[in-house]
């Protein structure tokens, strides 16, 4: 029996019984298109992270306050005279410019709408370095951070939320905890991010902040030090020269440092392996459905032996040697479940893009990425379900003695 | 070669669990070449499994048993489904039709499993045409009547062009009229091409259109008349 005619008597079997061989597909289907929307949600979540970490900026460096792992007591908080010091070119030469931050949640307001948003406090070097752009008006300067000016740059969402629009509103005085503040500009949108959506926040002259609105225990202290590389290359070598200066101004023991010092690298690094760790829990679980869809398979594959016993007989009395009973069989449930899989993929990709356009209508950048090896692996692998669940059902009846299986009622 | 069956001293013992039944207790015979012969026996009298061993379905415990020449008591299963393939035909009582197939896929059927793919179409229809079915070919069982049936197994029977035939009470699920039928059909075709027929049947008006009875009584012979 050539593979042709294995192929067209499984075709036959399974459109003869189209009730029962489709909702044993449909356990396939289910498994491979959950395989599928799950890897490619996993992807499109990696790659969304991604893209999120490298557009804050390039060849940026982050450095907090505290060890990285939290264990050393008694830590110095960042000042601006740390910024001041990394910004010396002889002491620091990979850095090529240092932004102080505060960071804090206020409320603003305007004609009684009020939202809470992020307030930032910044120094002029903040903006190329974070790439921030503007629909209107102009950037903070350096007169407004020595006049400790009540000005404000606003985000799209929260001049939304305020105004209901996002131009022509430069000029209009808000409030942020009661203080009047004049609006400056707008920011160009940038997209939900990694750390919440850099929509919905404020930005102020960092003296202003300092002075007003985000008081810090200590003076002079800052939430954070954005520093930018010289190059790519560079990044490394300057979070030694940070950290270097760093531990010499705050006297720290050796091993002990009191603050952390993390590149965009180091974060990319963490978003890959967290979104890897997720792909592979969401594909696993998914993965578990296909199983269960072949266990299916396997179900219908043992009732239709049973049922086909005579019809077995009869081929092995008409000269069916056990290979062609196991063939007939295995091609039946292969092709069970690769029809099963071909259908899946295209449920799956289907689901993946109704979750990226559910994603895209709440206002979340968010690609679901249907890779072909994700493609590649849903195939072969419902091919090897039914295969593999095939096997048990087929053996049986490939063992059925002739004569007992003619006499079968 | 004028025997084309020799059965020498065949036994079969079937284990029940504990129990052993001894179905055939030393069976000796020839059939000759071209010859049309009945079985006949009460049932128990190791009727069946004569006819299981004779079609090569099963092995004798102990014996020879020679078929067109070749020694088939000790072959493998695959030796002997390839054994039934080329030299034996069946006919069932109960027709035994792939339900959901046309009359010539049945009729194909055997030669799907011989392996050779040449003409395989002609050499069905050639069968159907022989046994009066030429206009049905596409038909399914289901669309047959009980005799037609019958006759697309027996097509099924001859396209291999088999050693022997087969037929284990092929007129006990048909009326007496289509059965006569039949009977002349399967007498007919031993006619022209020669080959053994084989009927297997308790019905003595039948036994009486054969050249020869060969009953069974115990798993014994109980003499050839």
């Amino acid at each position: 029996m050539t593979f042709a005619q294995a192929f067209l008597e499984a075709l036959e079997s399974i459109s003869g019984n189209k009730l029962r061989s489709g909702l044993t597909v449909l356990g396939i289907v289910i498994g491979v298109a959950a395989v599928i929307a799950m890897l490619a949600v996993g992807r499109g979540a990696e790659q969304s992270i991604t893209g999120s970490i490298s557009g804050i900026g390039t060849n940026l460096l982050f450095v907090f306050r505290g060890s990285p792992d939290n264990s050393v007591r008694n830590t110095r908080p960042i000042t601006l005279a740390d910024a001041d010091a990394i910004s010396d070119p002889f002491v620091a030469p990979s850095v090529e410019s240092v932004a102080p931050l505060l960071q804090a949640n206020r409320e603003i307001s305007y004609e009684g709408e009020r939202t809470t948003v992020e307030v930032n406090g910044v120094t002029p070097a903040y903006f190329p370095l974070r790439n921030y752009e503007l629909t209107e008006g102009e950037f903070i300067t350096e007169e407004h951070l020595l006049g400790r000016s009540s000005v404000v740059l606003i985000g799209p969402e929260a001049a939304d939320k305020l105004f209901g629009r996002h131009d022509g509103i430069t000029g209009e005085t808000i409030r942020i905890d009661g203080q009047p503040f004049r609006i400056l500009g707008v920011l160009a949108s940038k997209g939900g991010g990694a750390f919440g959506s850099e929509d919905n926040r404020v930005i102020i002259p960092f003296t202003t902040a300092q002075t007003r609105l985000i008081r810090r225990s200590t003076r002079d202290q800052v939430d954070m030090l954005l520093i930018q590389a010289i190059s790519a290359d560079a990044v490394p070598l300057a979070a030694q020269e940070v950290s270097q200066i760093l531990r010499q101004r705050h006297r720290t023991e050796i091993g002990a440092d009191d603050f952390t010092v993390f590149t965009q690298q180091d974060f990319l690094a963490t978003a890959s392996a967290i979104t890897g760790v997720l792909t592979i829990f969401l594909g696993g679980i998914a993965a578990i459905s296909l199983l269960v869809g072949g266990i299916g398979i396997m179900n219908i594959m043992l009732v239709s032996v049973t049922e086909r016993t005579r019809e077995i007989g009869l081929r092995k009395a008409l000269g069916a040697r056990r290979r062609d009973i196991l063939i007939q069989f295995l091609t039946e449930s292969s092709m069970l479940s690769l029809i099963g899989g071909i259908i899946g993929i295209f449920l799956g990709w289907l689901i993946s893009y109704a979750v990226g356009q559910i994603a895209a209508a709440n206002g979340t950048e968010f690609i679901p990425v249907v890779s072909a090896d994700a493609i590649a692996l849903a195939t072969i692998f419902s091919a090897a379900v039914g295969l593999f669940f095939g096997i048990y059902p087929a053996n049986r009846a490939a063992n059925l003695e002739p004569v007992e299986a003619l006499r079968y009622e | 070669m004028t025997h084309v069956i020799e059965a020498r001293d065949l036994r079969k013992i079937y284990k029940m669990g504990e129990v052993e039944v001894e179905a055939l207790r030393g069976v000796s015979f020839e059939i000759k070449r071209g010859e049309v012969v009945a079985i006949m026996g009460p049932s128990g009298s190791g009727k069946s499994t004569l006819m299981n061993m004779l079609g090569c379905l099963d092995r004798p415990t102990s014996g020879e048993y020679i078929l067109d020449g070749e020694a088939v008591a000790s072959l493998s299963d695959d030796q002997l489904a390839d054994v039934r393939n080329r030299k034996v035909g069946f006919v069932f009582q109960s027709f035994n039709l792939l339900s959901r197939q046309t009359a010539i896929t049945n009729v194909e059927l055997p030669l799907r499993y011989s392996g050779n793919t040449k003409g395989r179409k002609d050499r069905a229809m050639d069968a159907l045409k022989a046994v009066g079915l030429g206009d049905r070919m596409t038909h399914r069982p289901t669309e047959l009547s009980g005799g037609q049936q019958q006759r697309v197994a027996i097509a099924r029977a001859i396209v291999n062009t088999p050693a022997i035939i087969m037929a284990d009470e092929p007129t006990g699920n048909l009326d007496s009229k289509v059965g006569r039928e039949i009977m002349n059909l399967l007498l007919n075709l031993n006619k022209e091409s020669g080959t053994t027929l084989i009927i297997i049947t308790h019905d003595p008006t039948i036994a009486e259109q054969t050249q020869r009875v060969i009953r069974l009584r115990d798993g014994l012979l109980d003499g050839s008349s």
